[in-house]
């Protein structure tokens, strides 16, 4: 069952296109990556998935909700970290979790018992009353992906979540993504060419906004004839002229 | 339940970064005592209490213009609010979240001022409550304002703009200072069409007890604190639409 269907999908700036006739489904509990390097078309694809920017022309569809039409629909079974670290840095780790449960319209109660839950599961345990500004970057950034689990969502994204990580932090959220695998649809964007072959069902390589490749790493490897995954990618956007 | 959680949040931050709360707060009673004490050695009619202490709190006011551009405008700049636009909060939430926990620091701030004046010499009567009462919509006013700034400018212009200009405005053309008939002409015309003098106005007649002469001062204050927070509530949700 496809939980993301985008037909058409383009979105210009100005006399720029960044989203270029973007055609994708993505299976329920299946992790996709986007790859492609700045200014493929990456964030504004998940921007526009998101409901935080209309697209010109095409559709949008999650779990059956038109992203365009039913954006209230849409708000309520996704979660979204991202590119920069998106926490209440006044806010404790604790109060950053309940904030979200609350803006999702959960009782206090229900509120605290998820934040709880999430501390758990995520190891927070230890900064849990620690100001979020005072929080290394990997402990932000596993913060923002626990935020974004929050209400439970249907559909994660996940926009560069190891950006700018130490090697151990970027191990350590990958295992989280790991343990998210199959029970959440996750789109995820990443720089890092490994993090997308270690972590997704498949992949979609963007340049300019088009789609060039949407298949299996391994699928993208036998049709470029490359050796390795990082080849196969260079490959794929050297080549195309688009 | 979804916009109280956001105004908590708002409530948090401010608590947190306590520096602007006590400048807030803070700025209008240095003023009066330090207006108190010139006008004790050098008697000036427009620096007696009576007619000081409502200009004191109206210029108050404008500082809290400035607080709520920077926290919007702050929370723009951070992917925090980002993540807040894709979840089921409306426009209407975030504007009114970030108003409730602004009004109790205008309240605090009205009030500080005025026992501040009582102490140095205001008569303490129902008048003065009546006044911090019916200052109230000004207040309102300088927070929509703010709102409205931190919604289309970014932290750079919120400074200069709400910092230097706005607070250099309200103090020029509110007759707080000084009595605007005395400068007459085109620029009396310029300061009744904006709503500092109108405040100010609105306070001196409620403080000397004439609550009949508060109108029309009254409607031009209330028309640009609604016409304020329509175009904040209006521009607020274009910026939660576009990337």
């Amino acid at each position: 069952m496809d939980m993301i269907k985008i037909e058409w999908l383009t979105k210009s700036y100005k006399d720029v296109t960044a989203v270029d006739k973007l055609s994708l489904n993505v299976e329920k509990g299946e992790l996709f990556a986007l790859l492609g390097v700045n200014g493929a078309g990456k964030t504004t694809t998940i921007k526009t998935l998101c409901c935080l920017c209309p697209a010109d022309s095409g559709k949008a569809e999650i779990g059956g909700f038109d992203v365009f039409g039913q954006s209230a629909e849409v708000k309520k079974i996704i979660g979204v970290s991202p590119q920069e670290t998106a926490v209440a840095k006044n806010l404790s780790v604790y109060e950053n979790l309940v904030l979200m449960g609350g803006v999702h319209g959960f009782s206090k109660e229900k509120s605290r018992q998820t934040a709880e839950e999430l501390i758990g599961k995520f190891k927070l345990d230890k900064i849990r009353d620690k100001q979020a500004k005072k929080l290394s970057g990997g402990w932000q950034r596993r913060l923002s992906i626990a935020m974004a689990l929050v209400s439970d969502p249907q559909v994660l994204f996940l926009d560069e979540p190891t950006l700018g990580l130490d090697v151990i932090a970027r191990s350590e959220l990958w295992d989280v993504i790991k343990a998210l695998k199959g029970r959440i649809t996750i789109i995820l964007t990443t720089h890092y060419l490994e993090e997308a072959e270690s972590l997704s069902d498949r992949v979609g390589v963007m340049k300019s906004g088009k789609l060039l490749f949407c298949g299996t790493s391994e699928e993208l490897i036998s049709s470029t004839g490359a050796d390795s995954f990082e080849d196969a990618f260079i490959k794929t956007v050297k080549e195309e002229t688009v | 339940m979804k916009m109280t959680a956001f105004s908590s949040r708002v409530t948090k931050e401010i608590l947190r970064d306590p520096l602007t709360l006590i400048f807030g707060i803070g700025f209008p009673v240095i003023l009066l005592l330090l207006l108190t004490a010139i006008q004790s050695n050098a008697p000036v009619e427009i620096f007696k209490l009576e007619t000081l202490t409502p200009g004191v709190a109206v210029f108050g006011f404008s500082f809290l213009t400035l607080f709520s551009a920077q926290l919007i405008a702050g929370d723009r700049a951070s992917a925090m609010l980002q993540r807040l636009f894709t979840t089921p909060l409306s426009a209407f939430d975030f504007i009114a979240g970030y108003l409730l926990p602004l009004f109790p620091m205008a309240v605090a701030q009205c009030i500080i001022c005025f026992v501040t004046a009582i102490i140095l010499g205001l008569e303490f009567t129902t008048d003065v409550l009546m006044t911090m009462l019916i200052l109230l919509p000004s207040a309102l006013f300088f927070i929509g304002l703010g709102l409205l700034c931190g919604t289309v400018l970014n932290e750079k212009a919120v400074g200069g703009l709400c910092g230097a200009l706005l607070t250099n405005l309200t103090a020029f053309t509110s007759g707080a200072w000084f009595d605007l008939a005395m400068v007459g002409g085109g620029f009396k015309k310029v300061c009744d069409l904006l709503p500092f003098s109108h405040s100010v106005n609105i306070g001196r007649a409620a403080l000397a007890g004439n609550y009949s002469d508060i109108f029309p001062d009254m409607f031009w204050v209330i028309g640009y604190m609604l016409a304020v927070f329509i175009a904040a509530i209006i521009l607020f949700t274009r910026k939660m639409k576009s990337c």
